[in-house]
């Protein structure tokens, strides 16, 4: 007999331009604890949206099994009956609800006139919050217990729904080492009582500690499923099999442009954000010197885009320590204006949430972070926008029918040039790219790169974020590794590997 | 054959734009036709332009609030409440009118900087901040005016802008009976138009620049050159341009301008597009939250200053409902509550169209209670239209 509670068979996923999903499998033994793991993209969360109905039967191509049974789901309510639970990153509480009310959210204890038992379902919640060992008040409302707590309770609403696979995405990310140590202590146990769990990780430690099997993927492949117990999971093996890309050629050949004044230093900066009630950034220190690119190598969620808003005027309003000298002078930015003023310049890794405004035009869009320069007592000289937007949009290769036309309807690399050109455009002696290739196709990535070899060029420094190592590796000077908020390391380019990085940014 | 297919193709590409003055001339035939002319009098018109003013100014104002994403309902009552200060400082304290005016402005200015405080300092929803302001001025109102019910405005000078109307050119026997100056203006402003329009097409075309068809643009401007002429020849029948058409016209084109042509302008569009893109642009985003509730609280103050000149007099219940009649008419113009997108002159026309059914449904003795719900479907209509037009455009 069959023992995998799940399989599922060369599934295959397009996005426009992308194969984000190329003939995986992947499959699941019953009461295993199943880590997967991969970079950035390499489709680990796509694989869990086409699992649990996010992506509904169609729109992939390939099957799934559950329990030996093909399914069909045509969308999330549909994998939640079959028993499947998922998990995500950003908790889906309602944070001024109690504790049961969250519980038993969309399938309430209800009589066939819709009036709900709140006493049963106080009832059931204190049961399974036994089960999830969490010692709460059922009546306290979850924006009142911590993120480690809040997470016991979507664990306990999972069990509320009778789940039999769980799938939990990247959950220890920001919880304290005793909450993690709890949490696994409770999938072992849920173990036991027959819940399949599928844990997506980041942390390569806890991968190797708590999971049965290891899931590798990459690209949108699979690379490797290893066997935890036959002693086929280490480190290295983990992080070989995750960047074992070959780094192709796509990156433009460069002199070393890096001069050896340093025009920007950062001393001892420290970021709280009071929002999330933590510390984002711990004691960052690190150089740029005029005419090098530095790489800000890490995973997502690591502190690296809060880092260049700390530097950036800080428009998110974190409580930021430290010092900042820009050509050896101390500067304080309250304002992105201020920044703007020094020389900075930030494209955003979100150009859709806060670098564009898609309803503007490409020339408005280019000109708004400068339009000083283009006006006069105020009025803004129309005539002169045209000009210098048409020149950006042959410099930089913008392909629209028009410099009128709304950014909206561009494509995300020529949007991303708009990104570029705006920032260019202030003139800036120090550029923060954040994420500057994410999700454009290869031609534009040796467009962006061009652009930037270009800058440097002419005296520029660059400090680009990037989650992908070849990318860091193939147009970085220096790199940085950013971990947990921390700098865990630096290196010249010339020292670095995959590998190493990768260490660096998994601890 | 290809003009046609020209125009079919102009109108569709522009049909948001263009649909509100087709919209506003099939309420001006519709009820020119139902009232047998009387609507289309020099008269009736007159008296819906000088009755749509107090609400356009506001309109302009609340435009720009809502482009960055926000509201104020606190400006009717404000408008009778500092329509009430205007009345006792000429009765009471016997101010002449030159310090009363901007006196009443400036408070406008600080009564929209009040409420623009929570918005922009505390991030409460300006929905809540300006509520708060509309009991708070309705409040004020009632107690300034609570020792004399109505104040009478004795003041000639103050009643003449709600009132009055531009003085004619005296001496010159052509066309008696009509007002020659106000025909004057309309010429000059058809002429300066065709002229504006030529020279941009001009450097547009050096530019490179896409420009509509030739015989398309010469019939753009026989329109636009129609309808002025049209209305100033319908004006120039009674006593000519009022002072309020004035005032709006001037408002309008200043905030026109303002919005399309300056920095500030950009930015205000800029937020409302994206707020936090523009933040990290370097826009002030707060500063200029300030500056928008500043600008609807002057424009405030000068709808109270309409109001109160046109009734001669301040009452308890100026300035009721002027809020929503304001919001509706930038609405019914094509302002979007997403932010970001609105013309000024859109609300202008949205003004005019809401103004003009009250108008026209009074003259044909429509009940008062089916005035409101034919409004509101108007209203209801409009955004359909916009929202459908918006997605069609994509």
């Amino acid at each position: 007999m069959n023992d995998n509670i799940l399989e599922m068979k060369f599934i295959t996923k397009e996005f426009p331009g992308v194969k984000a999903l190329d003939n995986v499998s992947f499959s699941v033994k019953r009461g295993e604890i199943h880590c997967l793991v991969g970079e950035n993209g390499a489709g680990k969360s796509t694989l869990m949206k086409v699992l649990s109905g996010v992506y509904p039967y169609g729109e992939y191509t390939g099957e799934i099994y559950l329990n030996g049974v093909e399914q069909k789901f045509s969308g999330i309510s549909d994998s939640k009956k079959a028993g499947i639970a998922i998990i995500y990153q950003e908790l889906a509480l309602i944070p001024e609800m109690s504790v049961y009310e969250n519980i038993f959210l969309g399938h309430e204890i209800a009589n066939d006139g819709g009036i709900v038992n709140w006493n049963e379902t106080i009832k059931q919640s204190n049961e399974m919050l036994e089960k999830v060992r969490l010692n709460v008040n059922p009546a306290t409302k979850v924006k009142d217990l911590g993120v480690g707590k809040q997470q016991l309770i979507e664990i306990a609403k999972a069990l509320s729904q009778d789940v039999k696979l769980l799938i939990l995405d990247e959950p220890t990310s920001s919880l304290n080492e005793d909450d993690c140590e709890n949490l696994f202590e409770l999938l072992r146990d849920l173990k036991k009582h027959g819940v399949t769990s599928i844990l997506i990780s980041h942390k390569l430690k806890e991968v190797i500690s708590v999971g049965d099997t290891v899931t590798v993927l990459r690209d949108g492949r699979t690379i490797s499923t290893l066997d935890a117990h036959k002693g086929e999971v280490t480190e290295n093996i983990l992080i070989k099999h995750m960047v074992g890309r070959e780094i192709n050629n796509i990156y433009p050949p460069r002199e070393k442009t890096a001069h050896n004044d340093v025009v920007l230093e950062v001393k001892n900066l420290t970021a709280y954000n009071p929002r999330i009630g933590r510390e984002v950034l711990k004691d960052i220190n690190f150089t740029i010197k005029k005419g090098e690119i530095v790489g800000f190598a890490g995973l997502v969620g690591s502190g690296r885009t809060e880092l260049a808003l700390s530097m950036f005027g800080n428009p998110v309003g974190y409580v930021v320590k430290g010092e900042i000298f820009i050509d050896g002078k101390r500067r304080t930015f309250n304002h992105p204006r201020q920044a703007i003023k020094s020389g900075l310049a930030y494209v955003t890794e979100d150009r859709k949430g806060n670098g564009l405004i898609l309803i503007q035009d490409v020339k408005q869009n280019i000109t708004l972070a400068n339009l000083d320069r283009i006006s006069k007592r105020g009025v803004v000289n129309d005539n002169r926008e045209y000009t210098i937007a048409t020149d950006y949009r042959k410099d930089l290769d913008i392909r629209t029918p028009s410099i009128e036309q709304k950014v909206l309807n561009l494509s995300g690399g020529n949007q991303q040039k708009v990104s570029v050109a705006k920032w260019l455009f202030v003139n800036p002696e120090i550029l923060i790219l954040d994420e500057p290739t994410r999700g454009i196709d290869v031609g534009a990535k040796y467009e962006i790169y061009t652009i930037m070899n270009r800058l440097v060029e002419e005296g520029k420094s660059i400090i680009m974020i990037s989650s992908e190592l070849p990318e860091i590796l193939g147009m970085s000077d220096r790199i940085y590794v950013v971990s947990s908020g921390r700098i865990s390391g630096e290196m010249p380019v010339e020292e670095a590997t995959q590998e190493k990085i990768m260490h660096m940014a998994t601890n | 054959m290809s003009f046609f297919t020209d125009l079919k193709n102009i109108t569709k590409k522009n049909i948001r734009e263009y649909g509100m003055y087709i919209a506003l001339v099939a309420i001006f035939v519709f009820f020119t036709i139902a009232t047998n002319g009387i609507f289309i009098s020099s008269r009736n018109i007159s008296n819906l332009l000088n009755q749509t003013g107090y609400i356009a100014v506001l309109a302009v104002g609340m435009t720009l609030v809502i482009v960055i994403r926000h509201i104020d309902l606190s400006v009717g009552y404000l408008a009778g409440f500092l329509g009430a200060i205007a009345a006792i400082g000429m009765v009471q304290w016997n101010l002449p009118v030159y310090i009363v005016i901007p006196m009443v402005l400036g408070l406008g200015i600080i009564a929209g900087l009040i409420t623009a405080f929570p918005v922009a300092q505390l991030g409460i929803p300006a929905f809540v901040a300006s509520l708060a302001g509309w009991l708070i001025y309705r409040g004020l109102l009632l107690l300034v005016t609570l020792k004399t019910g109505t104040i009478i405005i004795p003041n000639d000078a103050y009643n003449a802008i709600g009132n009055g109307f531009i003085p004619d050119i005296t001496g010159i026997n052509f066309l008696p009976g009509m007002h020659k100056l106000t025909l004057l203006i309309g010429l000059a402003a058809v002429i300066l138009n065709i002229i504006g329009e030529f020279r941009n097409r001009k450097s547009k075309i050096a530019y490179n620049f896409e420009v509509i068809p030739m015989n398309m643009f010469i019939m753009k401007l026989v329109m636009f050159s129609a309808i002025i002429l049209g209305i100033t020849w319908v004006l120039a029948g009674y006593n000519g341009m009022s002072w309020t058409v004035v005032i709006m016209l001037l408002v309008v084109a200043v905030y026109h301008y303002i919005s399309t042509k300056t920095v500030l302008g950009r930015y205000i569009y800029a937020i409302g597009g994206n707020p936090e893109a523009a933040e990290l642009s370097g826009i002030d985003v707060k500063k200029l939250t300030y500056v928008v509730f500043g600008s609807m609280g002057m424009m405030a103050a000068l709808s109270g200053i309409l109001f109160s000149s046109r009734l001669q007099s301040a009452t308890t219940t100026a300035g009721q409902l002027f809020e929503m009649d304001a919001i509706a008419a930038a609405y019914v113009g094509g302002v979007s509550a997403a932010g970001g997108v609105g013309k000024v002159t859109g609300s202008l026309i949205g003004a005019l169209v809401m103004t003009s059914l009250s108008s026209g449904m009074n003259l044909m003795g429509i009940d008062i209670s089916s005035q409101y719900i034919v409004r509101g479907m108007v209203l209801l209509l409009a955004v359909i239209f916009d929202v459908a037009t918006r997605r069609a455009s994509k």
